[in-house]
């Protein structure tokens, strides 16, 4: 530090110098080392300015303390030269001082400057160099849980090209690393893929989805095949373009075979390897799910002809042996054909025939059955001859559930084998209901009312001009404990035959009405008016008007919103006594409608006689349209002239058996008024009733519409 | 979501930092063209940013100092960024030389370049940590180091608070580091305040979210709060040119131009 003496504008100088040092940077500096930095940096400039000889480097070191003190605002060194200037010097060296101090200043900020450009691009690679190093070691780990995961995982580009599979993925196809480099994604098909996956794959490499799961077949290079869980992700950069595809595969071949194994078992009879009683029934009530129109099926009912003497007599093993036998050769005989053969139990196996073509069909299918079994079988010793009887039968789905079709077709077989060995027999529904009612029926039915066995549900009735909920067709149904639920087809002829028509009758007009008198009570005018079929003994009883009478009061359903359906057979002349009992009903405020016109009498005359107001045409008529034998623009002409004089009788027009949209479509030009089946609806709960008058405040699209009537 | 940590942080130069802006301020080089850029359009916005900047320093000087002369010798420094003269550990040892201070900064070229600096300095070491990730930060062996003595610890968040969210949370970040300070320790707090230059505020802010630290400032109220379980010394939380001025004139006319609010808290 200086000694030099300072005079009076020395110190003047110095405490300007103080003032200026200061301020600004100053202020971050700590007072202590201000002060000594303002003293020497005073003191080197009084030296500069005062000794001899002129010394001008000590300026420019003064310049180059304030630098290193961080006094690098060019502020500073403008008032720093203009302080200088004003200061009085012995000499002309007053220029060059300031000059080496601006220079001594400048030298050492270009210096600083430097040395932190330096610094700061030293620390920067430093921090890249980190960040690589940690990159690396980033990578490296990914690359060891690629290479090293159990799990197969293969990355592609998005147009399909694979570009790096890991060791699992290649074990799992049973391939070298070099096989799977230039392969696409799409080679991997399998016949056996699960519908959609390569939708799925699709979307995911346009970026439609990010990700999806599929259990998947491949190929493996030996032609294995090894089955997968798949999962596919999409990798996109960072502006969310699609920009790999990376695959990751779990080999689940053994757990799928075991599934496979389990189903099968669960589906197959293990004596026969045929499909079993469950897996038919499966496949039957498939045909009811979503059925065609005018989809027929056929069935072949087959029981072996004296099995239970072969089995007595020879023994268990020798009959197993024999059912074997004649399940291959059924198999044989009748898959080729497209059919199913199925076990049903015993020495009982069925014949499936989807999408029947008709009734021929069914027939040269039975045919085949006993052809197949007409030889005799080999087995040990015994030459075995088998014969089989066979119950035929062959419906459109809309007609039958599977249900009654299976027992329908048992009960044939049973006819077959009282008419004698060794023949088939087609159903027939007289003999059927017979039948039924031979077995069961007649016996059980005054019991099963007590025991409430019955029960209703209801098929919706739709107008065609609006698609409001027009009416409900109360069906009664039987749920019979050996033969299940039987339809109102099977019964009540009996029922008739055998006089229990009145209470049942009387049964279901209290349980209808009361439910139509709740839904009106719940739904005001949105509930459908109530149809209830009346049999030709009720229509006769004198005892009816009375009884209605009482229902309608302990119910409280408004007369006006019951319509009863009579058959064409209810009234054969006009001196019938029936005639009066349906006045009388009239008279109670119901109205009438003949029910499945066209099938019987069908006496015009009559129809302008009674007193109805309303005339369903019989499904065979809709039907019709659907047969390849019948030409169907005269089936048309036939619906067309009955609505047309139906009309013309003031009569309201429902077409049944609807089951297309098309038909809906083509009724409603054609000006009928109401239509009933499958298209609108099958008989259903009544609940499902309330929820659809709930559902549908505005009636559902009849046809030309929107989406596809419910079935 | 935070990165899991064994994915590296990128260096991204493209980008202005705060760290290289504020040393741009205080007439530093540590900084790229990208820094300046953004540094003069603030200044063409707001002049006096430099004063302020040296404001913020001087008030870290002055608090500092003041935790030395009250016999702390352990500092926590965080968001130190590029300590472009006067660091924490500079400071302190011209009161205390036994200081010893441990330097936190998210961004790795700050980190790198105090790496550089304090290479030779047994006694000072830089963590790579971010505040909003306040239990990493606290978990590092440096500052477990630092704390475990059970002395008490200055730690500062000087001019770094306000790169915090309100949806991090800055007050329950700042009571989790308190949580686990021993008694006697201090909170050295800077912070730019949404009311000294109302003017100024919003167009600031608009330009920070352009980088990758948004500024989110605050008024007095709010950062007061942030003192919760610390007990402030005289004057309290103020602007930065009042807190305990070198002498008194230095204050200046118009201390709210310089923008920011500070204090100092001891935890009892």
């Amino acid at each position: 530090m200086s000694t030099a003496p300072v005079s009076g504008s020395a110190e003047r100088f110095h405490e300007d110098w103080a003032l200026l040092l200061s301020s600004d940077h100053g202020i971050a500096v700590h007072p202590g080392l201000l002060g000594r930095l303002v003293a020497r940096t005073a003191a080197l400039l009084h030296r500069a300015q005062q000794e001899e000889p002129f010394e001008p480097h000590l300026a420019a070191q003064a310049g180059a303390e304030l630098v290193d003190a961080h006094f690098t605002d060019p502020a500073v060194l403008a008032r720093a030269v203009e302080l200088l200037q004003a200061q009085p010097v012995g000499d002309d060296r007053g220029p060059a001082l300031t000059g080496a101090f601006a220079a001594g200043w400048a030298a050492a900020l270009r210096e600083r400057t430097l040395r932190e450009q330096e610094s700061i691009r030293a620390a920067a690679d430093l921090a890249r160099k980190e960040a690589e190093r940690a990159l690396r070691a980033s990578e490296a780990r990914f690359r060891a849980l690629f290479e090293s995961a159990a799990i197969g995982i293969g990355i592609g580009d998005t147009d399909g090209n694979i570009l790096a599979v890991n060791k699992a993925l290649q074990e799992l196809f049973g391939v070298g690393p070099e096989d799977m480099t230039g392969r696409r994604v799409g080679d991997l098909v399998h016949p056996e893929d699960t519908p959609g996956v390569w939708e799925a794959y699709e979307e995911l490499i346009s970026g439609k989805r990010d990700y999806f799961q599929f259990d998947k077949p491949y190929y493996r290079q030996d032609g294995e095949v090894v089955w997968t869980h798949l999962t596919v992700s999409l990798i996109r950069d960072d502006d969310g373009t699609p920009q790999y595809q990376v695959a990751m595969l779990e080999d689940i071949t053994d757990r799928y075979r075991l599934q496979e194994r389990l189903r099968h078992q669960a589906t197959h009879d293990p004596l026969t390897g045929l499909p079993n009683r469950a897996a038919f029934f499966e496949r039957l009530e498939k045909l009811f799910e979503e059925p065609e129109p005018g989809a027929r099926f056929g069935l072949c009912y087959v029981d072996l002809d004296g099995f239970k003497v072969v089995n007595d007599s020879l023994g268990h093993d020798t009959g197993d042996q024999l059912l074997s036998a004649v399940a291959a050769r059924l198999k044989a005989a009748l898959t080729p054909l497209g059919h199913l053969v199925a076990r049903l139990g015993g020495d009982e196996f069925v014949v499936l025939l989807e999408n029947c073509r008709g009734e021929q069909e069914a027939v040269a299918a039975a045919k085949t059955v006993l052809k197949a079994l007409a030889g005799p079988v080999l087995i040990g010793d015994h030459k075995l001859a088998v014969g089989a009887s066979v119950g035929v039968l062959e419906r459109r789905v809309s007609t039958t559930t599977p249900g009654a079709a299976v027992r329908a077709a048992d009960l044939t077989l049973y006819r077959a084998k009282e008419a004698g060995r060794g023949r088939w027999t087609l159903f027939d529904p007289k003999e059927n209901a017979r039948a039924v009612s031979r077995y069961a029926v007649s016996v059980r039915m005054p019991a099963a009312l007590d025991r409430g066995e019955f029960f209703i549900d209801y098929q919706p009735l739709y107008a065609l001009a609006d698609g409001r909920l027009a009416a409900v067709e109360a069906l009664v149904r039987w749920r019979h404990p050996q033969l299940g639920v039987l339809g109102p087809d099977e019964f009540v002829t009996t029922a008739e035959e055998t006089g229990l028509i009145m209470p049942l009758g009387r049964w279901v007009l209290e349980q209808a009405c009361g439910q139509a008198a709740d839904w009106i009570k719940r739904f005001g005018d949105a509930a459908p008016q109530l149809n209830v079929n009346l049999a030709v003994r009720q229509a006769r009883s004198a005892a009816l008007v009375a009884d209605l009478g009482r229902i309608l009061d302990t119910t409280g359903l408004d007369p006006a919103r019951l319509q009863l359906e009579i058959t064409e057979s209810t009234v054969v002349g006009p001196e019938d006594e029936a005639l009066r009992t349906l006045h009388g009903l009239v008279d109670l405020g119901v109205s009438l409608a003949v029910d499945d016109f066209g099938t019987g009498w069908s006496n015009l005359a009559y129809l302008r006689d009674l007193p109805v107001s309303g005339l369903k045409i019989a499904g065979s008529f809709v039907g019709d349209l659907h047969d390849p034998g019948k030409d169907e623009s005269t089936g048309w002409r036939i619906i067309s002239g009955l609505v047309s004089m139906a009309h013309a009788l003031g009569l309201t027009v429902t077409a049944e058996g609807v089951e297309t949209r098309k038909d809906a479509d083509r009724l409603r030009t054609i000006g009928c008024d109401w239509a009933q089946g499958w298209h609108f609806g099958r008989p259903v709960r009544p609940s499902e009733i309330a929820r659809r008058i709930a559902e549908e405040p505005e009636g559902r699209p009849v046809g030309g519409g929107t989406g596809q009537g419910a079935r | 979501m935070r990165r899991p940590s064994w994915v590296p942080e990128g260096t991204d130069l493209d980008k202005p930092n705060a760290a290289r802006v504020y040393d741009y301020y205080l007439g530093g080089s540590h900084n790229f063209e990208v820094d300046r850029e953004m540094a003069r359009k603030a200044m063409a916005l707001w002049p006096e940013l430099p004063q302020i900047m040296r404001s913020n320093r001087a008030f870290l000087r002055r608090a500092v100092t003041l935790l030395a002369e009250r016999g702390i010798t352990r500092f926590l420094d965080i968001g130190s960024g590029i300590p472009t003269f006067g660091a924490v550990h500079e400071i302190a040892r011209a009161i205390r030389p036994e200081s010893r201070v441990v330097y936190a900064d998210r961004d790795p070229v700050a980190v790198a370049h105090s790496r550089l600096m304090l290479a030779d300095d047994p006694w000072s070491a830089i963590v790579q940590a971010d505040l909003r990730d306040v239990d990493d930060l606290l978990g590092r062996p440096e500052v477990t180091e630092l704390l475990a003595a059970g002395e008490p610890v200055g730690v500062l968040l000087v001019a770094v608070a306000h790169f915090v969210s309100d949806d991090e949370d800055p007050r329950k970040l700042i009571a989790t580091i308190r949580d686990a300070l021993p008694a006697g320790s201090a909170l050295v707090l800077s912070h730019a305040s949404s009311e000294g230059r109302p003017d100024q505020a919003e167009d600031h802010q608009k330009l920070y979210r352009m980088t990758p630290t948004p500024l989110t400032m605050r008024t007095h109220e709010q950062i007061t709060a942030m003192f919760a379980g610390f007990e402030l010394v005289e004057p309290g939380v103020v602007y930065l040119p009042q807190w305990r001025p070198d002498q008194p004139e230095a204050v200046g006319e118009h201390p709210e131009r310089m923008s920011g609010v500070a204090g100092v808290g001891f935890r009892p």
